[in-house]
């Protein structure tokens, strides 16, 4: 009994909240760092965007209905994280993971529909050699569908220990820096949709 | 160690906030489509248009998704600075570019021939 005063019981969960405070503020930094990377790629997309050296321009390429689908499930998969993680702050691990589960398909479902569509404009021959414009869309939109696959695996191993092992304080610690990840990602997109797919469709 | 009903949940803050935040994004993200697709309004406020809504959202999103300013305040400080350093570079890039002699936003590759024919006599 001595062994397990509740002072100790105390100090220790104070120091597991200080360790994930920390790596949290961590995290943040890193997608920080990760906007300026995007921020550098928006610059390079706008300044390319009118070189499409007698190829397609964005209103040419750009299925305006599909890409809003896009969004939408990328928009309610960044709502259904969130979900997730007050589930999983409640306690209620099943709810956590169905949630998760319902997040990862919507994130599947998300990068299938990109590939498609890249699979498409290659498939008409305006891949990422045909034009300036063409390669900075292709590098902009597809760093952000890495991210969005790196995002799934990760989620998948979130899963997968939420499963298999028992609800621990550092599985909340996880989740919740997962969906800041899945969050942003979100965000990021938004640009995604309004600056490529919006206002390309006007040129 | 009953569980608490689910509608008590339902009334808890943080889940009013990703309700919230979700049907904000929901608004934006269709009214800017709406507005592009049905060409409301001349290409030009078009483009602000967007922009105001994508700003809209981005604020929604931070609030409501990333609860930023909720926490740590290195969060916020960090989330600032970084935005000035994005807007450097974005909005620096473009200055550049758009004022190069030969630059790449209003010249198509025939008229920027044409331009180095006429003035540079290349």
């Amino acid at each position: 009994m001595s062994h397990h005063s509740p002072i100790v019981d105390i100090s220790r969960q104070k120091a597991e909240q200080e360790t994930l405070q920390r790596k949290s503020i961590g995290f943040w930094i890193y997608l920080m760092t990760d906007c300026v990377l995007f921020a550098t790629l928006f610059a390079v997309f706008a300044v390319l965007r009118p070189g499409t050296a007698g190829g397609p321009s964005g209103a040419d390429i750009f299925d305006l209905p599909f890409v809003l689908v896009e969004t939408m499930v990328l928009l309610v998969s960044s709502f259904t994280v969130g979900l997730g993680l007050l589930a999983a702050r409640y306690g209620y691990k099943r709810q956590a993971i169905a949630w998760l589960v319902v997040t990862f398909l919507l994130g599947i479902t998300f990068l299938v529909m990109e590939i498609s569509e890249f699979r498409h404009l290659i498939a008409e021959g305006d891949g990422w050699q045909r034009s300036a414009f063409l390669s900075s869309y292709f590098t902009l939109v597809a760093t952000h569908g890495l991210h969005i696959a790196v995002g799934l695996l990760w989620m998948l191993v979130v899963i997968i220990r939420l499963i298999r092992f028992n609800f621990k304080h550092t599985d909340l610690g996880r989740l919740s820096l997962l969906s800041l990840f899945w969050h942003f990602l979100d965000v990021i997109w938004i640009f995604i949709f309004s600056i490529v797919y919006l206002m390309g469709s006007l040129s | 160690m009953k569980k608490p009903q689910l509608e008590t949940r339902h009334h808890h803050p943080a889940y009013k906030s990703y309700v919230v935040g979700f049907i904000l994004s929901v608004i934006t993200t269709v009214t800017a489509y709406f507005f592009v697709v049905n060409r409301l309004l001349p290409t030009e406020a078009l483009i602000y248009i967007i922009l105001i809504l994508a700003i809209i959202q981005l604020v929604v999103q931070m609030v409501f998704f990333l609860h930023i300013g909720r926490g740590s305040r290195w969060k916020t400080l960090t989330f600032v600075f970084t935005l000035l350093v994005v807007l450097i570079i974005v909005i620096g890039t473009l200055w550049i570019m758009h004022n190069l002699d030969y630059n790449m936003m209003h010249m198509s590759p025939d008229e920027v021939h044409t331009y180095m024919e006429q003035h540079e006599g290349i």
